[in-house]
């Protein structure tokens, strides 16, 4: 199976990479979206992106705790700054798109299922 | 599950941490110490994943309406056990607590992505036996056993 890592996703959305610039060939398996941390607790996998507006430093956790591939913020709002310096500490890679949501999220996964749909088929 | 059984498993871990209340400063880092203890003790990753998310839940919870309180970690061959013992405001109506949506949550929690009345319907949905117990003004206990069955791979 053809793989999406970060690194693809940064390219392809030109992304602005906040922390994690090191950790880009992170494999990425899906994502989720939200803004209610107890609904991405309760939802997100192991090895999602993870598409949100919070920029305060509490996605960190929820990051770290779920073992996102990494976590897109959108409309090009920077994480706050103790956002920035506890995920240089956990290891979350943070990247900011300079786009609305609706479409951050439409061209992730575009790339993700026309990665998928390039698998060879047996 | 609510037989006294868990009394006689052997611990082989133990320990409890220190959660402060009224503020996220450093919300989710007792769930992050758990998480990486439970991964040491080599438990499968489905009982990580849901002991981590139920921890998180009642840290949060702590961070929202308590003044202080703790988190007890128990592991035995069988079973994670988490409880969350709190000292703060208590909760008035049980029952109301854990309708899904429902939530006391302040405009600022809310704007934080918490307080969205999801945090005891997960901790329900995720542990295998779930009991909570609230005096008002005095605080609030959860109990959480997540079993773990064959997943353990012994440590």
């Amino acid at each position: 199976m053809l793989k999406v890592n970060l690194d693809i996703i940064v390219k392809e959305l030109d992304l602005r990479v906040i922390t994690g610039a090191d950790r880009l060939d992170a494999e990425v398996t899906g994502g989720y979206v939200g803004d209610l941390l107890s609904d991405v607790m309760a939802n997100s996998k192991e090895g999602d992106v993870w598409i949100t507006r919070q920029i305060h430093q509490n996605i960190v956790a929820v990051a770290s705790l779920k073992d996102h591939a990494g976590i897109i913020l959108i409309q090009g709002a920077d994480p706050a700054p103790d956002t920035v310096e506890k995920a240089r500490k956990e290891g979350v890679t943070i990247m900011v798109a300079d786009m609305p949501g609706f479409e951050a999220i439409g061209r992730v996964y575009n790339l993700i299922n026309a990665k998928k749909r390039e698998e060879p088929s047996v | 599950m609510t037989k006294n059984v868990l009394s006689h498993d052997t611990a082989i871990y133990e320990n409890s941490f220190h959660v402060e209340g009224g503020t996220f400063e450093n919300a989710g880092h007792v769930s992050s110490q758990i998480k990486a203890l439970l991964k040491r003790l080599k438990l499968s990753k489905e009982v990580v994943r849901r002991a981590a998310l139920v921890t998180y839940e009642a840290e949060i919870n702590i961070c929202s309406y308590a003044d202080r309180g703790q988190i007890v970690l128990r592991v035995t061959p069988e079973h994670v056990t988490v409880e969350a013992i709190d000292e703060g405001q208590g909760i008035v109506d049980i029952d109301l607590a854990m309708q899904a949506g429902y939530s006391t949550a302040t405009e600022k929690i809310r704007e934080m992505g918490f307080g969205a009345g999801m945090g005891l319907c997960n901790i329900k949905n995720f542990s295998d036996f779930f009991r909570i117990t609230s005096e008002i003004g005095k605080g609030t206990h959860l109990k959480m056993v997540i079993r773990i069955d064959k997943d353990f791979d012994g440590i």
